[in-house]
């Protein structure tokens, strides 16, 4: 299928990250476009109206939004390399798990930077890790979330990769080889697979662009 | 392909609430497809009420619904109805071809996330959140009116995913607006939506209409005088319905608890 295929995404967004990482997986070319969230461009707002947000595929001109949306037409449109298990439990037990990281890992995680506080924001970190944990235990006994080879609920566990490892956040460890050894190995198994390690945010330039993004948000609320 | 009655036969346990959208959206699509299944109604509004195994197949959100195939537990009405399509074939309620998949998926999402949140607002939020809930959510009601673009369904001829996940719109939305005077679905902004929601009401076999505002009353808007008349109207009606639903079991409490829906 030598249509066009275009993402409109933006480098520090996981979720545009997980769009480009399946599309690299199942080796299908595409348009890349990096979208400036301050400035969005017309393409982007004509094609996703309703959310005006990326990652946003545009495939033979149709627009598909959301990226895990985005993950399941690419199994159905693209049929090799599938991402999704073929059997309806296993998909359904993906999927499950895929909403868990989206609708309750990160909202509690986003609740770490929100906090105001040390007691807060200690609680706030025991429910990130009472999820983790839930997490870590989906990886017993497998390679990977998705068995033996990556597949979609590695893709939509990107965001783990964010919990850098070992760094700590007012004196408590986020994500530590201790607590969370398999996640962490999961981590490492990952970065060493090249179409991943393409797909990760770089740490420094991430940093500056948090770093800029609170000063922002300093100087809009002051 | 019929659901065959082999010697081993399947096995499908719906764990359900009858007050819950999520639970009835279950239920349509097994009855659209024809799928015999055993309905175990929950008591959801206190964690200490749920049944054993409930709790033991969904011990992370402890949620209706919960289908059980064959012993294994599928959560999420949303992935529920994706397993019971990819389960059994016929009447399918996804169209095949991925674009016009990946747009139900897309407002089955929109639904949730944008527009149900809102009403709750509208209903119980603070005086400021209240209007701009409203707001919210007849604009949400607007953007559905075209995505259904004159079509007899969101699903196109028949119904779908979409008219299966909009289901809160199609009776409960009509529900809270009688029980709370609010005017989100109005003919004006919304005639297509309006007959949609007649037409899948008529497909959908619902609780009686009648009874459903007297049994909201009593578990929503509390106010303290006029709260033991909307339990008394609520428990006749429970008695009424008894036979009309064939023997589903109810709670025998004074309150009816709408409050802990599933995700």
């Amino acid at each position: 299928m030598a249509k066009e295929v275009k993402l409109f995404g933006m480098w520090a967004s996981p979720f545009s990250r997980r769009v480009e990482l399946a599309l690299k997986l199942k080796g299908i070319p595409y348009e890349y476009i990096e979208e400036d969230l301050s400035n969005k461009g017309p393409s982007l707002l004509k094609y996703n109206p309703i959310h005006k947000k990326v990652p946003l595929l545009v495939h033979e001109e149709k627009p598909v939004a959301e990226s895990l949306v985005i993950l399941e037409y690419l199994d159905e449109t693209w049929k090799h390399n599938p991402i999704l298990p073929q059997d309806p439990y296993e998909r359904a037990m993906a999927r499950f798990w895929g909403k868990f990281i989206d609708e309750k890992l990160l909202p509690t995680s986003a609740k770490v930077g929100l906090s105001k506080g040390k007691e807060e924001q200690e609680q706030a970190m025991e429910e990130v890790h009472d999820q983790l944990k839930i997490l870590e235990n989906e990886l017993k006994g497998k390679e990977f979330f998705s068995g033996n080879s990556i597949g979609y609920l590695d893709v939509v566990a990107n965001i783990l990769f964010w919990f850098r490892t070992e760094e700590e956040v007012g004196g408590l460890k986020v994500l530590s080889t201790e607590k969370f050894p398999m996640i962490c190995e999961w981590i490492e198994k990952l970065i060493k697979i090249d179409v991943v390690n393409e797909c990760r945010i770089p740490k420094e330039k991430y940093d500056d662009y948090v770093k800029l993004r609170q000063k922002a948000s300093k100087s809009a609320s002051s | 392909m019929a659901v065959q009655n082999t010697a081993m036969a399947e096995e499908v346990k719906l764990f359900g609430a009858w007050g819950s959208p999520y639970s009835r959206r279950v239920e349509m699509a097994l009855e659209l497809k024809g799928v015999p299944f055993e309905y175990i109604e929950e008591n959801v509004s206190d964690d200490k009420l749920k049944s054993p195994s409930l709790l033991k197949y969904n011990p992370i959100h402890k949620k209706v619904p919960v289908l059980q195939h064959n012993g294994k537990p599928i959560l999420e009405s949303q992935i529920i109805l994706e397993y019971i399509d990819e389960t059994w074939k016929s009447n399918p309620i996804l169209l095949q071809d991925p674009h016009e998949r990946a747009m139900a998926r897309f407002w089955a999402k929109f639904i949730e996330e944008k527009c149900m949140p809102p009403v709750w607002k509208a209903l119980l939020g603070s005086r400021d959140e209240r209007g701009k809930a409203m707001e919210e959510v007849r604009e949400c009601l607007k953007t559905l009116e075209s995505v259904l673009n004159g079509k007899n369904f969101f699903g196109g001829e028949t119904i779908g995913l979409l008219d299966i996940a909009a289901n809160f719109i199609a009776f409960w939305l009509r529900v809270i607006q009688e029980v709370s005077g609010l005017e989100f679905l109005t003919a004006e902004e919304c005639p297509l939506l309006i007959k949609w929601c007649d037409r899948a009401n008529a497909i959908a076999e619902h609780l009686p209409v009648e009874c459903m505002p007297a049994l909201w009353k009593a578990g929503w808007i509390p106010a303290e005088n006029e709260r033991e008349k909307a339990v008394e109207e609520a428990c006749e009606c429970l008695k009424t319905l008894d036979s009309a639903l064939n023997g589903r079991r109810f709670f025998e409490k004074d309150t009816v608890g709408f409050v802990d829906m599933s995700a």
